[in-house]
């Protein structure tokens, strides 16, 4: 239990520091920050509950008003944004990184993690995120996906690092991947 | 971490959390179905002019939190001027600003505390599931405390980095960040559980809780 709520947090505390950070330079050239990057690096490590809890408590947080989210953004006014589907989408994102990881647990742990990441930093999020432009944009999917696409070719980065990143926590800390 | 909150004491700061978030809902659900762009500019300029009532400072802080959707707003009226729609444009655009500045003015005129007890009274509910709700306060306060010290480390990290190689570190450094809050989070677990654990306090439920699982 006292575990289970350190490890959230903590995790929570991952993905705000990682939107503090510099952005990694990209082909495309869009800046792009690493904050989703914790999203998927929750889901993969912690599994899908308790990634989702983390995800969850960044976004109650920066509803709440605390200046948490990329670039130092935070408060209601986010939801009535163009980016609330993916906001909201981080929760179901890291669910899915992490059911990938916890049932799918004979594979190589490379390509484990980076399905998780894709399937759920990627497939998911940006499906959700689609959803709410068309909502505040008033788009149909085509034009919204359009708008998205120059951000795919970032987060594949972005799935292959947490997919790096979470076979070296399971190569350094065996005992997390076993009980995930 | 300090919050978006401006220092009061102004109007606004005296109304309470609820009824703000309330007329904000409110204000959201009449707004949305607004389809010309004439009744959003009065709304835009009803949403300024609440902003000059609370000061110059008030209005500087409503500007830089609107400033981030600026370039997505002038993404949506090139698109729009481009295929033909400049008034569909328009209002999509006037009506993000508005949304969104209608809800940094609840931010920036109520303290954290405030939003909080609004937030906890929402949550409350979540008791009859057998959810303690101290843990997701518990987990808030975690979550706060961590953001300043991962902060650090990430610094240290990347300067003992920077001491031996000429290289860039890149997403390298992760690896010890992530494996030493996995151990932060064991060792804090630790010292929660000798002190009682999430449940100590008044309001231990019968049983224990169940808040995500084990």
């Amino acid at each position: 239990m006292e575990r289970n709520l350190t490890l959230v947090a903590l995790f929570a505390a991952i993905i705000v520091v990682l939107g503090f950070m510099p952005s990694f330079s990209l082909v495309s050239g869009v800046p792009i920050s690493a904050q989703s990057l914790g999203v998927m690096l929750a889901g993969t490590v912690l599994g899908a509950r308790r990634g989702a809890a983390a995800a969850a408590l960044v976004v109650l947080v920066a509803l709440l008003g605390l200046p948490v989210l990329a670039g130092g953004r935070g408060g209601l006014g986010v939801l009535a944004g163009p980016t609330v589907g993916f906001l909201l989408g981080w929760i179901p994102a890291a669910w899915v990184a992490g059911l990938v990881t916890e049932r799918w647990q004979a594979g190589n742990p490379l390509l484990v993690a980076l399905t998780g990441a894709v399937l759920g930093g990627i497939v998911v999020l940006y499906a959700l995120g689609t959803l709410g432009m068309m909502a505040v944009l008033q788009k149909g999917p085509l034009e919204a996906m359009l708008l998205n696409l120059p951000f795919i070719p970032g987060d594949l980065i972005k799935a292959g690092i947490a997919g790096f990143l979470t076979r070296e926590v399971w190569r350094a800390r065996p005992a997390l991947r076993a009980r995930a | 971490m300090l919050g978006l909150a401006l220092p009061g004491p102004s109007w606004a700061h005296r109304l309470p959390a609820g009824a703000k978030l309330a007329a904000l809902a409110l204000a959201v659900l009449a707004l949305l179905p607004v389809s010309r762009p004439l009744p959003l500019l009065l709304a835009g300029a009803g949403v300024a002019a609440l902003h000059v009532t609370l000061g110059p400072r008030a209005l500087a802080a409503g500007a830089r939190m609107l400033r981030p959707l600026l370039w997505f707003v002038g993404v949506i009226v090139l698109y729009h001027l481009a295929t033909g729609e400049p008034l569909l444009g328009a209002v999509i655009a006037l009506r993000i600003l508005v949304l969104v500045g209608l809800a940094n003015l609840v931010t920036l005129t109520t303290p954290l505390t405030e939003i909080t007890a609004v937030a906890e009274w929402i949550f409350a509910p979540l008791r009859h599931l057998g959810i303690n709700p101290r843990a997701p306060a518990l987990a808030i306060a975690l979550f706060l405390r961590f953001v300043p010290v991962l902060q650090a480390r990430a610094g240290a990290l990347s300067d003992a980095w920077r001491a031996r190689s000429p290289r860039r570190a890149g997403p390298r450094i992760l690896v010890p960040l992530v494996l030493g809050t996995l151990d932060d989070a064991e060792h804090v677990a630790e010292a929660l559980r000798a002190r009682g654990g999430v449940a100590a306090g008044t309001d231990r439920p019968e049983g224990g809780t169940t808040w995500n699982g084990t």
